[in-house]
């Protein structure tokens, strides 16, 4: 314990004493560690209570599901309260219905004898549990499924069209000479400058007449090519010795076989880098789905998310857990994979 | 680690020489037919005709779009009207004052996008800035604490909007922290100071650790025995500060500086999510105005969609420009 805690205060230079900016350190530290994580971990236990403790002020931090009881002539479980009686005694009592400001209570053990208390007097016996049917309502009624289903749809294809046809045109950029080469080279660059809100119009009109609005194709297609992509896996390339090439030429391979043969697995360590930032990219999207896909079959789970979210009568309880599953994938990468992206980033200076 | 690296790079790569294996056949058969030549050209070809299918040919449409009036969509059914377009974005007695101007939205957007820029860029700087500072000293965890930072960058912008909104709703947790020390639960969205406030730090707060990362690899990028070198003279840590840390950073701040920028002025995404624009037009920026006119009002209007998102644009382009240029700088100062 006491090395542990030799290790976590160690200084460097001051001789062991804590030089003010090392506590500046420290709360910035711990501060920006409960600022980056406790609004995701504030809307996971948020997600797990049901809609009447969600319309509760104050909040709790955990959640609280109420106790119920089972009462002989009543179908239905009743809820458990402590009820605060007017001599100042406590019993735990079922409630049978609330008329008004009153509240009508049982003893469970003596269910004949009924009592009227105002419901300022009684509280809620709860204990830590959580609303399952948050998650489990979601997945049978709504179109979650679907929207689940389209979004992994659009993630994979994506993903797998982006990474063949941006390592096919950077084999070719970076294992080729030809005329024209550097003019390429250039119009990639250049396309990185154009952000999509500026060619929204058109790009929704160019869709249309492709006949590919309304469809998950046309949120793929226009994403595929990436100049980010073809600049990281062309990068890496320019390090696959030529010598290889040119011996595959010598046992007559084709030059698509040099690229799927030998290429292709050697590039695998960036293949998989761009692979983890197109499944994040694309299961990201917002603003071009929004516009290219207006029937609701078709949403992916950022816009099903929203809609929902846009209705007049919000409901959290389901939005919080859908938000939650809508998280989940990018936790993963973020928990396995968090390396690869940061290495990617300072390296390449790529978003 | 390389565990991980491995078996991902195995998945990934596995379907795709799948799906080359199965187009060798025709692909032979192509080579023998054209050469090397038309197998390059056949490299080439998917990704620039997204290119410019996707990005080019919108990029030339869209000045066509800027100078046609109406509201159909398709380009085919709008008339020409010349550059009236952008004399009606333009159309303006006092700029300074949205409400004089004809497209007065417009003004809004283009007056909210400044502040935004102006407040976002300066606090996402400060605050990447000293939480690179802190990542670069020699701390227990600071592999950890790098991470920690990324995570909301990771975070879908629908998510990041309704995480926040549902912390700053009424009944939220940050009016239970407000009324634990005392004050009065504010409906914060509702409010257009606040709302501004909470685009601006969620916006900060869902993008820092990037360049955090950017700023952290310049910081690494400093030879260590200039510090080590200060230290023998015991320089005190402000002077280092200034003298030895920034001058050498500088380059890679402007492009940081200039990056964020470019991001600023598009913001769109979380900001929506979080107000949809309001209270009233307090947080529409460029991008919603842009996205509302040309598909989501009543009165929509690509043609002025289409001029507003050139000018923008052409803001852009600039910034562009400059950050290449800097960019530029800053890898020949890491040479030297």
């Amino acid at each position: 314990m006491s090395r542990i805690l030799t290790f976590l205060t160690r200084r460097r230079g001051h001789g062991g004493r804590w030089h003010w900016t090392d506590v500046v350190t420290w709360v910035w530290l711990v501060g920006g560690t409960v600022l980056m994580f406790g609004p995701a971990l504030w809307l996971i236990s948020s997600s797990l209570k049901g809609p009447a403790q969600l319309a509760e002020f104050p909040p709790t931090l955990l959640p609280y599901v109420q106790e119920v009881v089972t009462v002989e002539g009543h179908a239905q479980p009743l809820p458990l309260f402590a009820v605060t009686l007017d001599d100042g005694s406590t019993r735990v009592m079922a409630q049978v219905r609330r008329v008004g400001a009153n509240a009508q209570m049982i003893d469970p053990a003596n269910p004949a004898e009924r009592l009227n208390v105002p419901i300022a007097n009684r509280t809620p016996v709860r204990h830590v549990g959580v609303a399952t049917s948050n998650y489990t309502d979601p997945f049978l009624a709504f179109d979650f499924l679907r929207y689940l289903w389209n979004s992994v749809f659009v993630t994979t294809v994506a993903t797998l069209l982006t990474l063949l046809t941006n390592s096919m045109a950077a084999f070719a950029l970076s294992k080729y000479r030809f005329r024209g080469r550097d003019a390429v080279l250039l119009v990639i660059v250049g396309t990185l400058m154009v952000p999509l809100s500026v060619i929204l119009v058109p790009l929704y009109s160019v869709v249309s007449a492709t006949g590919l609005m309304n469809s998950l194709w046309g949120v793929i297609l226009p994403t595929i090519a990436t100049p980010t992509g073809v600049f990281l896996l062309r990068q890496y390339m320019l390090t696959i010795p030529d010598d290889l090439i040119e011996a595959a030429r010598m046992d007559h391979a084709s030059e698509w076989q040099i690229y799927w043969r030998i290429i292709l697995p050697l590039t695998a360590p960036a293949l998989a880098v761009l692979a983890i930032f197109s499944v994040v990219w694309r299961w990201n999207d917002f603003l071009w789905p929004l516009i290219v896909l207006s029937r609701r079959e078709l949403y992916t789970l950022q816009i099903g998310l929203n809609t929902y979210a846009g209705e007049l009568n919000v409901q959290w309880h389901y939005i919080l857990s859908m938000t939650v599953v809508t998280m989940i994938p990018v936790v993963l990468v973020f928990v396995f994979l968090q390396r690869f992206i940061t290495t990617g980033i300072a390296g390449a200076g790529v978003k | 680690m390389a565990g991980i690296a491995t078996l991902l790079g195995r998945a990934v790569t596995s379907p795709l020489v799948l799906i080359a294996r199965v187009l060798d056949p025709v692909l032979r058969l192509w080579q023998r037919r054209t050469g090397t030549g038309g197998m390059i050209a056949l490299f080439l070809l998917p990704n620039m005709a997204v290119f410019g299918v996707f990005v080019i040919i919108p990029l030339i449409l869209n000045f066509a779009y800027s100078l046609t009036g109406g509201a159909e969509i398709l380009l085919g059914d709008r008339r020409y009207v010349g550059p009236e377009q952008y004399g009606r974005l333009l159309d303006c007695r006092n700029y300074l004052e949205p409400l004089s101007c004809r497209e007065d939205q417009f003004w809004t957007a283009v007056r909210n996008t400044t502040i935004f820029v102006t407040f976002q860029v300066s606090l996402m700087v400060t605050v990447s800035m000293i939480t690179a500072l802190i990542l670069n000293r020699n701390i227990a965890g600071r592999g950890f604490f790098r991470a920690v930072f990324f995570f909301p960058v990771l975070l879908s912008p629908v998510v990041v909007g309704l995480i926040w909104r549902w912390i700053l709703q009424r009944d939220g947790l940050l009016n239970l922290i407000v009324t634990t020390f005392g004050g009065n639960p504010v409906v914060w969205l509702n409010d257009r100071f606040y709302a501004f406030a909470a685009a601006v730090g969620v916006s900060t707060w869902a993008h820092m650790g990037f360049f955090t990362l950017i700023l952290l690899a310049g910081l690494q990028a400093i030879p260590k025995d200039l510090y080590e070198a200060a230290e023998m003279d015991a320089t005190p840590p402000a002077r280092v500060f200034w003298r030895i840390t920034l001058p050498l950073l500088g380059p890679n701040l402007a492009v940081v500086l200039v990056l964020a920028l470019i991001k600023g002025v598009q913001i769109f995404d979380e900001a929506y999510v979080l107000t949809g624009g309001g209270p009233g037009t307090a947080t529409m920026f460029m991008t919603q105005y842009i996205y509302e006119v040309g598909f989501a009002s009543i009165l929509r209007n690509p043609g002025l969609a289409a001029a507003a998102s050139i000018l923008m644009g052409a803001v852009l382009v600039v910034l562009t420009l400059v950050q290449l240029g800097l960019s530029k700088r800053a890898e020949r100062a890491r040479e030297r």
